[in-house]
């Protein structure tokens, strides 16, 4: 079998592997590897906006990072470690200002400044923004430096298993789906930048291409997940296709209505109302819905988004992305109707355990971005965060995959990749052979009974249930198998190797929502209604144990200066 | 209740590794509630039906760039296309055209890409970066905002007549890309760097035939690039005769 070799692999053409490769690619053999072209990742979708605190705002003169890092605490239910926030919130004007110096065209304020508006759960107007495109500007401008840099990409080349022996990576397998070929790639460091798991959810926002199947690869090979069930549900999807509204719709001034025409987030924050963060105004929507206060569908039950008092100008001018959607998608132009919305999957705080460089536990092998937990996001994640800890962290990993390189690094094992590549071997064989279960009926079966038992709200017995289907689902699996015995352009071959990990993140989140016996952001249950700092103020780590199923450890949270205090807005 | 119709889907079907088997339609019936995208429905084809089916996605959101196709003879993304927005029962799929197919809806974007690499697409910069941002006016940033959106879903490539006679053409992405940097306030590339698209296979290949601009589902409008960069070449030109010096 054929072999190739880099310094260094970075899997996933997202913001976090596209600012690792150009910090890497002057000095080592660099190769990038993404299942579908860069500028097709996830992240290209993302809308509102990115934190920092740059002080542009006329309103926000006097914000500081440190003003960002507690909003960030807080926000994430004080599960965040305090100095990995630090870290990003200090870096995060500098990063910014690197992403518009490359030609990021962030929106302007008219002294020709980076344009700020206000974001949920934070007390300043600090998210930079390009109209509703962000994600798309900042893609595409990290794309184009590694198209300058001259990075070397593989497009459409699928990772299928990562080799991990002794307690150090040595390389993955990839899958190169045009021409149907394995092939094992050795290399002395490898970063997962995968993002996130959102399709392991019936309903979610995120890309078809989301499956999560990095932390699943990684959590096989034996490297640690992080605090995996803390699952973010955006407020505010599209019924039907369940596409974003972003939360800059609020930002703007947006208002939510209930079917007796109330502004009903009056009763769940006062204060903030509609820029409450994201997992208090998701449950305070279901909880409308719930108590018969939605609107009925054909799609399901909503409630309404209203925009219209902005007006047009305001909408065109800052939301045009937006209304294009709306428009498209179930023929509704905000700027005269209200928006249907409901909540659903949005982003995965938990992932790979790393630490504030992006190294995990495993020698030689790092995440940065979604697919990864520092965790600055603890138990919820402020809008604007994201993309914001993706370029952060894609770029401390670069630094310290240069230092591990430049002290040496480790010559990776050839056999322990070849061994592996073997497995893979027998695997593809399996299913193009053809077992009669179809995997895309299998995912379906997994997506609803995520959506239906470890979503906004949970109890024991549906969490259960959850822990249950995944086994049977799991146990149905063994006999998979695809229609096609060609290799090549095999799009369901593909996703029948994806399911195995979507099954193994699925099966963390779930055990993860069980056994924390606690309230804390995200993580809502109607069993037990309150945060407990004295048990719960904790990480939960999984790691994969002899019999395939997880064994849970606990670690403490870093605190630096914010003491865990109630959480009002 | 919703009540699903009846639609056949008739599907270009090809596999470049059987060169021997020409392309030709296979036909699905499929019962489809209102409100479904023609991407929606590749998707139940392909779970429900056939899983031998290759097409590109990823977003289902338009914002991506994957799913450009021809749909019954108009070029646009799948995942925005409405089935019902054609008022007839049968819908025809096939493959972008310009470019080899790889497999049924899958072709091979590597000219495309190779274009896009050619006109140095990023900012480009001489003077050392301020400490903070380099400061833009609103109505600089407007100027660029129309090139900003293009999402290289190559529905313009596709459907470009010069691209079909001339491979080489640099084709309509590729060239709103160019004038994307060349009218960012900030971009510092050499004047004399629009010479490499002042020939026939760049600026003065279009035929200004704006199929590119029907085509495009982001607004784009890459014949305004063209336009946009003949006038500044023009000018230059003029500056040149005149021996006046360089802006
Ligand atoms: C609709 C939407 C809007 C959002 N808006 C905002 C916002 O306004 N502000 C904010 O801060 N955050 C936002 N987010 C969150 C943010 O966009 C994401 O968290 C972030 O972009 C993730 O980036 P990433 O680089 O980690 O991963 P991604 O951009 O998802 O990239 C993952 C990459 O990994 C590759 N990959 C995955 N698995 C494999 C494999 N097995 N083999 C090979 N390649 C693989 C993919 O091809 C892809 O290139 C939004 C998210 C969504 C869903
Ligand atoms: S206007 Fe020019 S670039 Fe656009 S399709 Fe016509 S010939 Fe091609
Ligand atoms: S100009 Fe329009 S059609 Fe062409 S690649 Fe860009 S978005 Fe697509
Ligand atoms: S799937 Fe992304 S543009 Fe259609």
């Amino acid at each position: 079998m054929d072999m190739l070799s880099h310094d260094v692999l970075i899997v996933g053409g997202g913001l976090a592997g596209l600012r690792c490769a150009v910090g890497l690619c002057d000095k080592y053999d660099v190769a990038l590897i993404s299942k579908v072209h860069p500028i097709r990742s996830h992240s290209i979708a993302a809308q509102g906006g990115i934190n920092a605190a740059l002080a542009n705002n006329p309103d926000a003169r006097d914000d500081t990072w440190e003003k960002h890092a507690f909003d960030t605490v807080k926000g994430s239910d004080y599960l965040a470690d305090q100095d990995a926030v630090e870290i990003m919130c200090r870096e995060a004007p500098e990063i910014v200002y690197e992403m518009e110096h490359w030609g990021c065209p962030f929106s302007r304020f008219p002294d020709g400044s980076i344009a700020q508006r206000p974001f949920g759960g934070a007390g300043y107007p600090r998210t930079c923004y390009s109209t509703d495109i962000t994600g798309h500007v900042l893609l595409n401008t990290l794309y184009e430096r590694a198209v300058f840099k001259g990075v070397k990409v593989y497009p459409e080349w699928h990772v299928t298993a990562l080799a991990t022996e002794d307690e150090s990576c040595h390389g993955v397998i990839a899958f190169d789906l045009i021409n149907g070929v394995i092939m094992p790639i050795r290399a002395k460091a490898t970063l997962f930048a995968t993002g996130g798991y959102g399709r392991v959810y019936f309903y979610s926002t995120n890309a078809l291409i989301n499956t999560g199947s990095g932390i699943g690869i990684a959590y096989k090979a034996g490297v640690p997940v992080k605090d995996m069930e803390f699952v973010q549900f955006h407020p505010t999807c599209l019924i039907g296709t369940n596409i974003l509204m972003t939360e800059a719709c609020r930002g703007e001034g947006g208002y939510l209505f209930n079917n007796r025409g109330e502004r009903f987030m009056e009763r769940y924050a006062p204060k903030a109302m509609e820029l409450a963060p994201r997992d208090i105004v998701s449950r305070s929507i279901q909880t409308e819905i719930n108590e018969g206060r939605g609107f009925d569908h054909p799609l399901g039950r909503y409630i309404r988004l209203d925009l219209r008092h902005l007006g047009g100008k305001k909408i065109l001018e800052r939301l045009p992305g937006i209304r294009k959607i709306c428009i498209d998608f179930i023929g509704i132009d905000p700027v005269n109707e209200p928006i249907p919305i409901m909540p659903c999957q949005h982003y995965s705080m938990g992932g790979i355990d790393t630490d504030a460089a992006g190294a995990t536990p495993v020698r030689g092998f790092y995440a940065a971005g979604e697919c990864a937990c520092v965790s600055v996001h603890g138990a919820n994640r402020l809008g604007g965060n994201s993309l914001l800890d993706t370029i952060v962290f894609g770029k401390l990993a670069a630094g310290s995959i240069d230092a591990y390189l430049s002290g040496g690094g480790a010559v990776p094992d050839e056999k322990a990749v070849l061994r592996l590549a073997g497995d893979m071997e027998k695997k593809i064989s399996g299913l193009v052979s053809g077992g009669k279960e179809k995997t895309f009926a299998l995912h379906a079966e997994l997506a609803r009974t995520m959506s239906a038992n470890v979503g906004i709200f949970r109890r024991q017995d549906e969490m259960e249930q959850a822990l249950q289907d995944i086994a049977r689902v799991r146990e149905r699996y063994r006999g998979a198998g695809v229609s096609s015995p060609s290799r090549h352009m095999n799009y369901e071959l593909m996703n029948a190797i994806e399911l195995e990990y979507m099954l193994e993140v699925a099966h963390t989140i779930a055990l993860g929502a069980l056994l924390r016996e606690e309230s804390r952001g995200a993580h809502s249950r109607r069993d037990f209604t309150k945060r407990d700092d004295e048990k719960w103020l904790k990480h939960t780590i999984a790691r994969r144990g002899a019999d395939g199923s997880p064994d849970t450890s606990f670690r403490g949270v870093a605190i630096t200066r914010y003491q865990p205090m109630e959480r009002v807005y | 209740m919703i009540t699903a119709d009846a639609y056949t889907f008739r599907i270009l079907r090809f596999d470049a590794k059987r060169p021997e088997e020409p392309p030709a339609f296979q036909a699905y019936r499929i019962k489809v509630i209102p409100g479904l995208t023609v991407l929606a429905v590749l998707n139940r084809i392909r779970d429900e039906i056939d899983g031998t089916l290759s097409f590109r996605s990823s977003c289902r959101s338009a914002v991506c760039g994957s799913c450009a196709m021809v749909i019954n003879g108009r070029i646009d993304l799948a995942c925005r296309t409405q089935v019902a927005s054609f008022g007839t029962s049968t819908i025809i799929l096939e493959p972008l055209p310009n470019m080899e197919i790889i497999k049924d809806l899958v072709v091979d974007m590597t000219p495309f890409w190779k274009m896009y690499e050619k006109v140095r697409p990023h900012l480009v910069r001489e003077s050392a970066d301020p400490v903070r941002e380099i400061r833009q006016s609103e109505k600089e940033r407007g100027r660029i905002d129309q090139f900003v959106n293009c999402i290289l879903c190559a529905c313009c490539y596709g459907a470009c007549p010069v691209i079909s006679r001339d491979p080489e053409y640099m084709g309509p992405a590729a060239l709103a890309k160019l004038e994307r940097f060349t009218l960012d306030s900030r971009d510092e590339r050499p004047e004399n760097f629009l010479d490499t698209v002042n020939n026939e296979k760049g600026v003065w290949g279009c035929d200004m035939v704006l199929r590119c601009i029907d085509a495009c589902p982001k607004d784009v409008r890459p014949t305004d690039s063209i336009v946009g960069l003949r006038k500044a070449l023009v000018k230059k030109k003029a500056k040149g005769l005149l021996g006046m010096k360089k802006r």
